[in-house]
């Protein structure tokens, strides 16, 4: 097995890490755990290790390629993998799919749970039920329910000015 | 305003007392917020991090809790400033590395610090002496719904804030409390602790936070992961582990006591001979032995020796605190001489060891109700 930071010396400091019911594992030849310092347990951990190598193999493999660049700020995935940090807030949209498996590796779920600004608090909880509620149409549809879509498209009328009337406010 | 007529003299730093201080030295609870539509700080070009410094800025001065507070452009503050104000953990090595674009809010109690433009356009932290995550958090908290008000966030419903690094997404919160640890040193326990500490999603750090060694066996312990819980349950999961470390370390340090006292007065006593009377000493071994003092304190071998005077000498022997008090360039040697000539002189008073630890404040155990 090689060395997953250089992938040119054959692995022997194997790492595992379980945090919650999630296991991650690394595999490290000598020097790169050397200065990595996984010897010192002080000042080492697993997560910022993983940051630095899963992150850029993640974003390579995602859709768009090394290509695909932030609209807004101009940063690229090679950027990424060269800082291990982002452009600005929107590069979370730009590189989505990348990142995704990354977040899921990083933290303990995917989904924001904590606190909200108060002006976003309103609007957050209605465009989550707009969301359930399309999904829903979506079936409905498919499922040729057209008295169930029916309902569904004038509830979802009836939320999207709803939230029209808050941004308005 | 010049930082070190601002900052609060160390003898008095020293001084403030909290919960279990004993072993938890201080609380931290830090926020990363960014704004709305502007490039991260590591990104950005230089006009437009002035741009977000003078947006937020004035946002941070504005704060009731920031009355009479120490504001400046990151520019103002020279090298050996900006080293003073992260000896005194006010702010991050990386932040003292900065210079035009980023800029510095510190409160006049030394609680409430907001780095602008660090890593993200905002790191806001609320510190308390000894166990206080609670009352950090709250304090953090008020802070950051007053500025949501004046600042247009990054904010997404999917996943919270957003910040420049992906590993503080979501809450963006770090709940730390830095923790003296000698007992677990000493009975050789600290390993298998940090092991299980970082089996629970927490990370154990040195003195000066990431990739720092555990200089005087101080040692950091945070929360990791940002996404998916919410910061109420990341403050109580800290709470409980650092409840767990006290007893730990509050039981080390009695059963060293019990079955290896020679041990410990060794170590203790050489701390002693050695700190009160070399005359050249580094800022890494005075640490090392200051903490070995400090736990002398502690279990009262040191009758009447108040441990203040001890973080006292943890904060005025470091590097640039003893370059501040000198006006010519010191080198590293010429340090090394005037540390040793310091901490004799203030250790004079101080009769060395006794070999039975009398009774009185200091022996009883410290440990949080769980």
């Amino acid at each position: 097995m090689l060395c997953c930071i250089c992938k040119e010396r054959e692995a022997t400091v194997h790492l595992t890490q379980i945090a919650g019911d999630k296991m991650q594992k690394v595999d490290l030849c000598e020097e790169c755990a050397k200065t990595k310092g996984v010897n010192d347990p002080t000042g080492f951990s697993l997560a910022d290790l993983l940051l630095g190598l899963g992150a850029s193999q993640e974003m390579e493999q995602s859709a768009g390629g090394v290509d695909l660049k932030c609209p807004r700020c101009g940063f690229t995935q090679a950027d990424f993998k060269k800082a291990g940090r982002l452009g600005c807030p929107d590069c979370y949209r730009t590189f989505a799919d990348g990142l995704d498996g990354l977040l899921k590796s990083m933290h303990k779920g995917t989904r924001h749970m904590g606190k909200v600004p108060e002006s976003l608090r309103q609007t957050r909880d209605i465009s989550d039920r707009l969301k359930a509620l399309q999904k829903k149409l979506t079936k409905a549809i498919q499922d040729e329910n057209f008295e169930q879509a029916a309902q569904l498209r004038d509830e979802i009328k009836q939320i999207t000015a709803k939230l029209s009337n808050i941004a308005a406010t | 305003m010049d930082i070190h007529e601002f900052l609060i003299p160390p003898a008095d730093t020293a001084r403030r007392k909290g919960p279990y201080d004993r072993i938890v030295m201080s609380s931290r609870v830090r926020l990363a917020r960014n704004i709305r539509d502007s490039a991260f700080p590591g990104w950005a070009k230089k006009p437009e991090r002035v741009r977000v410094l003078e947006a937020i800025r004035p946002a941070v001065e504005s704060l009731p809790e920031m009355k009479d507070a120490f504001s400046q452009s990151m520019d103002n503050l020279t090298t050996l400033d900006k080293q003073i104000l992260v000896e005194r953990h006010l702010i991050s090595r990386e932040h003292a590395a900065k210079s035009a674009g980023s800029g510095l809010v510190l409160n006049r109690e030394e609680t409430l610090c907001v780095m602008i433009n660090e890593e993200d356009h905002m790191r806001m932290q609320a510190l308390r002496p000894g166990l206080q995550l609670r009352q950090a958090w709250t304090a953090i908290d008020t802070v950051d719904s007053e500025l949501e008000k004046k600042l247009d966030y990054a904010f997404s419903s999917e996943l919270g804030y957003l910040t420049a690094c992906p590993t503080n997404i979501g809450t963006g919160i770090r709940v730390s409390a830095m923790l003296h640890l000698p007992g677990l040193v000493l009975a050789e326990q600290i390993n298998p602790i940090i092991q299980s500490v970082n089996k629970l999603g927490l990370a154990v750090r040195g003195l000066y936070g990431e990739g720092t060694e555990a200089l005087g066996n101080v040692f950091q312990v945070s929360n990791q992961m940002t996404l998916g819980e919410s910061e109420s349950a990341i403050v109580e999961r800290l709470e409980k582990v650092l409840a767990q470390i006290i007893e730990h370390e509050e039981n080390a340090r009695a059963t060293l006591l019990e079955k290896k006292p020679k041990m410990v007065y060794n170590h203790i006593g050489r701390a002693y001979g050695i700190l009160a009377n070399a005359h050249s000493i580094s800022s890494k071994e005075t640490m090392n032995l200051l903490s070995l003092m400090r736990l002398g304190v502690d279990v009262n071998l040191f009758p009447g020796v108040d441990r203040a005077l001890v973080d006292e000498l943890f904060i005025l022997t470091q590097p640039a605190h003893l370059q501040k008090q000198h006006s010519e360039k010191l080198s590293a040697e010429e340090r090394d001489l005037l540390r040793a000539d310091m901490v004799r002189e203030r250790l004079k008073h101080v009769s060395r060891p006794v070999s039975k630890p009398g009774g009185g404040q200091g022996t009883g155990l410290d440990k949080p109700e769980k």
